[in-house]
């Protein structure tokens, strides 16, 4: 029997790998994931089968499985479905925001019940501190990130301020104290938990709160590996390794994710949580004065991407915000159909979260095989009749590989410049998330055309239908 | 579960639980460091999305500790609780994660455009 629940375990954490490794290939990425939803439901019977006869594991205890199942699979399914693709960040946040409810949830349940889930060995009391603790921040952290991606919720002044490292400082030691305190009580310290409890959760706000919108996939990705953190350490607790390696390959992935994010913004973990907003010295006007702008009416455009032969599309935040996929698949429509070549030139952090670009695109039915990366594209664009820019800023300004002064200098960017024409589509002259001036607004060859990018993409749609573009 | 000779880390059955249970913690993050650093940016918002679904194994915990309650409410409340969470995570984790991947495998098919 015990060699049937060693051969599950083993299985479940096969599959898990397999999952993972799955997911990194697009072919094979969609039957990984259900490879992983396998493994956890393995996990999980083999469970079941190991205290399968255990007295204490009568009708009670699988009423209140299937209680908390149904609850929390339905709300889950519900949610899974309903949300739109737009949200994915904020919906990734909220998922994982409950996982280290769960992890708090167990560790609070062992360290009010000594001795039922752990064995009361110092390691057990470590265990629990370090899953109260981690578990505690990654939920308030993830709900707070939520809020702010939602727009319920914005950072008051004082947290933009210095005061707030030491406010977060302070509430550092109040945990670190609190630690202590249950670690030397041997777990049985009620006021130690639960000051443990309420410091870590107000430490998971205050350090989440400060961090500006743009930032918040970089903290979302962080707190995910937090949650693999807290589901390692509830291992630690009740004695499943099963749990301990599957937490440790999340944590693990969520660091790599989240230097990939840091990575493509060329900013540093380290900027990320204790910088606060990039560029929010310079305040809501931001960023130099613009002189020698080019701006075009929606007709020139039309006029220009009809004479094109090669089309890049860039797109951006702008973009993912404005909803505006679907109408840019129409216009690429009508361009294909004129026989022009038409290409997605898609940033490592283009949107809201790595790869969400994509994602997005995919849904308004974009071929997977027109989204060229960036170092796909680059060498394009010399070669490229017509780029079109839409809702991006950061991610094409020029001075990022000319000025070695700017704050952006490093951070790989699309060589747009080197088009024949360049069209940027955005609200108005606003600097972008690092507040920064773009040089490329500025070049001779680039026209703004301002405007909405679902109301300017709409427009568009109909000056390529009145010229008759794309129709045989 | 003190033996962790399944993990191919250590044989000896003396290793006290803790060195094993260290062993598994090095080994996994060694193998989710090695399994993830191949990653097309692509797929980074899906992979990220189904390792939190992933996350969600601490429903595992959360069923021990329903199992281990032996009636005491309190703890079959929590536990309960605990667990609609975690499985909140699990379910919700997966699904989205199948519906931005079935983006992904949709063959460029065109559909009718007037």
């Amino acid at each position: 029997m015990e060699f049937l629940n060693y051969a599950i375990d083993l299985v479940a954490v096969l599959l898990l790998a397999l999952g993972i490794k799955g997911l990194s290939k697009v072919r094979s990425a969609r039957s990984a994931n259900q490879l992983a939803a396998v493994a956890m439901a393995l996990a999980v019977i083999g469970l079941l089968i190991s205290y399968l006869g255990t007295p204490s594991f009568d009708g009670q205890a699988w009423a209140w499985i299937i209680v908390g199942t149904l609850v929390g699979g339905v709300l889950g399914a519900i949610t899974a479905q309903r949300v739109p693709m737009t949200s994915m960040p904020e919906t990734v946040a909220l998922f994982n925001g409950c996982g280290g409810m769960s992890s708090l949830l167990v560790a609070l349940a062992a360290a009010m019940f000594p001795g039922t889930l752990d064995d009361g060995t110092l390691v057990a009391v470590v265990s629990i501190v370090i899953s109260v603790f981690v578990g505690s921040i990654t939920f308030t952290g993830s709900i707070v990130a939520m809020a702010k991606l939602q727009g319920w919720l914005s950072t008051p002044p004082w947290m933009q301020s210095k005061i707030r490292h030491l406010v977060n400082i302070a509430l550092a030691v109040v945990c670190f104290v609190a630690a202590i305190n249950l670690i030397a009580a041997d777990g049985s310290s009620q006021a130690g938990l639960w000051l443990l409890v309420i410091s870590s959760g107000l430490l998971g706000i205050g350090v989440t709160l400060p961090i500006g919108g743009a930032d918040m996939p970089v903290v979302i990705s962080l707190l995910n590996s937090y949650s693999g953190v807290a589901a390692a350490a509830a291992g630690f607790v009740v004695g499943s390794q099963l749990l301990i390696v599957a937490g440790a390959m999340v944590g693990a992935a969520g660091l790599i994710l989240t230097q990939v994010m840091c990575n493509g913004m060329n900013r540093s973990l380290v900027s990320v949580l204790f910088g606060g907003a990039l560029g929010a010295g310079s305040g809501g006007g931001g960023g130099g004065e613009y002189t020698n702008i080019t701006s075009c009416s929606v007709e020139e455009c039309a006029l220009t991407l009809e004479a094109a032969e090669r089309v890049v599309i860039v797109p951006g935040y702008g973009l993912a915000v404005a909803q505006a996929q679907h109408t840019l698949r129409e216009v690429t429509r009508s361009l294909e159909a004129a026989g022009i070549q038409v290409d997605y030139a898609i940033h490592p952090v283009a949107g809201r979260m790595p790869g969400h670009m994509n994602v997005l695109l995919a849904e308004a039915d974009v071929p997977y095989e027109q989204l060229k990366e960036m170092d796909i594209i680059n060498p394009d664009f010399p070669a490229t009749d017509v780029v079109l820019v839409l809702g991006a800023n950061d991610v094409v300004n020029p001075q990022a590989k000319n000025d070695p002064e700017s704050p952006l200098y490093g951070m790989p960017v699309l060589d747009v410049q080197q088009a024949r024409t360049v069209f940027v589509v955005k609200r108005g002259m606003s600097a972008g998330y690092s507040g920064i001036k773009n040089d490329l607004f500025e070049l001779a060859n680039t026209s703004m055309v301002f405007g909405d990018a679902k109301k300017v993409l709409g427009d568009l749609l109909g000056e390529l239908k009145e010229l008759g573009v794309g129709k045989k | 579960m003190d033996s962790l000779f399944l993990m191919g880390a250590a044989t000896a059955s003396q290793t006290p639980p803790l060195v094993n249970a260290l062993w598994v913690l090095l080994l996994g993050s060694l193998l989710g460091f090695e399994l993830i650093g191949k990653v097309p940016p692509t797929l980074h918002t899906p992979l990220m999305s189904g390792a939190n679904a992933i996350s969600g194994i601490t429903m595992l915990a959360a069923l021990t500790a329903i199992i281990k309650a032996d009636g005491s409410t309190p703890l079959l409340v929590l536990g309960s609780v605990s667990l609609g969470f975690a499985l909140f995570n699990v379910i919700g984790g997966f699904l989205v994660t199948d519906r931005m991947l079935a983006m992904f495998s949709r063959k460029p098919a065109r559909k009718e455009n007037s």
